[in-house]
């Protein structure tokens, strides 16, 4: 009842009326008549932006468990290069890591004999391997730093029960540490996936078609600027209010203390 | 000191990245240079629209919480590339549209001037959010001193909420330095020529592109490290007088 009370507050009432004006002479004034033509693009491109974001999420985030271990608890010959690799990362812009990797790979690749005769060849000769690869990186190197210190805050009284009963040191990971780790610090991961969706418009820059390389598309073919962007704007806001409220639910999945 | 590039296999990079015209490093710098500036100009510009923001947040009426809350969502939600290009695009049309009316013609805007403005809107949603908060950790009993000692809102601001504030607010700032700097690598799609695309002209020319993409990760790397470095400085200086937390917590 009470965030209804929210909404009928004088001045929000006038500025959601306000704002339903602006809908509206959008939805009248602009041009949106291109809209049915690229339609099945655009739901192609909608497709491979939450298909990347998904599985660079996935991946990197296998890759940042180790990490993040490797800083909290390893010894120095683990935690050295695992540092460096999180400061490179989270210390240069993604879009040069990008294009490193597809331009500077993607010209050596074609040179080592063996690499174009291998079964992955055809794969490597495409854009998406490289993006996603950039993306991961990215993500594990901002969320290795996050489990670091989510890795540290487990309570290590709880580490020392589970080795009193006994627990394999992998079961105690499994069952305690990792959970716990990964609880404390679910709205940090919201944030950041969050931030990786909003990196991934960078991979239309090497030939990847997503979501935003389809608004570029329409610009370039119908000189229309302003109606896309907007658009786009409109559909990563909604992705991102997706994003928000499935961690909102893993988050009320924890227990309150 | 030759004799051991040659072994290293380096002696053509080093050539490439010389700063005589056969090398590209002279560019590297220049797009450095502009990389630089921009960057400080938008985190400058994003401070004050923060500084407003956070004050309008914290103390507007209804209405301004609101749009402010409605700024600060949508930037935050939409990626910076397409805020670049809408904001670049909104930009140029209403300066050359209010030039046309004044009788001009069409102006050229300088890369710099866009990018600040550009970018410098994206900052002040986040600048807004950290202010806003390191304002609010100040102890209630401070600001409640002020006021009992009859200070003007506008002493008591730089007497008090400010010199505060600045102990919370220093490390979300840095972060939004590194993310400024990191930014402004987003304009070379616009095509600004600051140091991203300045590397990938000389890449493609060279077609070396490993040794530019390297190096002008080096540079960001430097600038990154250098700039932690500063900002450690800044809050310590800004805790002084407070006491240290380290080893008081469980």
């Amino acid at each position: 009842m009470r965030t209804w009370h929210a909404w009928t507050q004088p001045h929000r009432i006038v500025l959601i009326g306000l704002f339903a004006g602006l809908v509206i002479w959008c939805a009248m004034a602009l041009r949106w008549d291109w809209i049915p033509q690229y339609a099945p693009l655009a739901a192609e491109g909608l497709w491979r932006t939450i298909w990347i974001l998904a599985a660079t999420c996935v991946l990197g985030m296998l890759l940042a468990i180790p990490l993040g271990l490797a800083q909290a608890v390893g010894p120095w010959y683990l935690s050295a290069p695992a540092r460096l690799f999180c400061t490179v990362i989270r210390g240069t812009p993604l879009l040069l890591q990008i294009w490193l990797l597809y331009y500077g790979l993607g010209s050596l690749f074609p040179q080592i004999p063996w690499i174009r005769s291998s079964e992955l060849w055809p794969y490597l000769r495409q854009a998406w391997p490289y993006a996603v690869l950039a993306l991961t990186f990215s993500y594990a190197g901002y969320e290795g730093e996050v489990m670091r210190g989510a890795f540290a805050s487990v309570n290590k009284g709880q580490l020392e029960a589970a080795n009193a009963f006994g627990m394999p040191r992998f079961t105690m990971f499994r069952r305690i540490w990792l959970p716990q780790a990964v609880r404390n610090v679910l709205p940090t991961l919201g944030g950041e996936t969050i931030l990786q969706l909003k990196a991934t418009p960078l991979v239309a820059t090497i030939t990847v078609v997503e979501l935003y390389s389809v608004s570029s598309r329409v610009r370039s073919d119908t000189f229309i600027v302003y109606e896309p962007l907007l658009l786009l704007a409109v559909f990563y806001m909604i992705i991102a209010g997706v994003i928000a409220l499935i961690f909102r639910r893993l988050e009320m999945q924890v227990p309150e203390r | 000191m030759e004799f051991i590039l040659e072994i290293l296999g380096l002696t053509k990079s080093v050539q490439l990245l010389s700063f005589n015209p056969p090398g590209w490093g002279g560019n590297l710098l220049r797009g450095l240079v502009n990389s630089m500036q921009i960057a400080a100009g938008a985190f400058g510009f994003g401070l004050v629209i923060g500084f407003f923001g956070a004050y309008g947040k914290l103390y507007g009426g209804a209405v301004v919480r609101d749009l402010l809350a409605i700024y600060t969502t949508v930037i935050r939600a939409v990626p910076e590339l397409v805020l670049i290009l809408l904001l670049y695009y909104v930009g140029t049309d209403l300066i050359n549209q209010a030039s046309q009316a004044l009788g001009f013609g069409r102006i050229e805007i300088s890369g710099v001037v866009a990018g600040i403005w550009v970018l410098g809107i994206v900052q002040g949603a986040y600048s807004t959010e950290v202010l806003r908060g390191a304002i609010q950790a100040i102890p209630t009993g401070q600001i409640e001193a002020a006021r009992a000692f009859g200070m003007s809102p506008l002493m008591m601001m730089r007497r008090v909420t400010i010199p505060a504030m600045m102990a919370f607010a220093t490390p979300g700032l840095a972060n939004l330095w590194l993310i400024a700097t990191k930014d402004t690598a987003l304009l070379a799609i616009v095509g600004f020529s600051e140091l991203t695309l300045e590397t990938r002209q000389a890449a493609a020319s060279t077609r070396s592109y490993f040794t530019f993409f390297l190096a002008a990760g080096g540079l960001y790397l430097i600038v990154t490290l250098f700039s932690g470095v500063v900002f450690g400085k800044i809050e310590k200086w800004a805790r002084r007088g407070q006491p240290s937390l380290k080893g008081t917590g469980g």
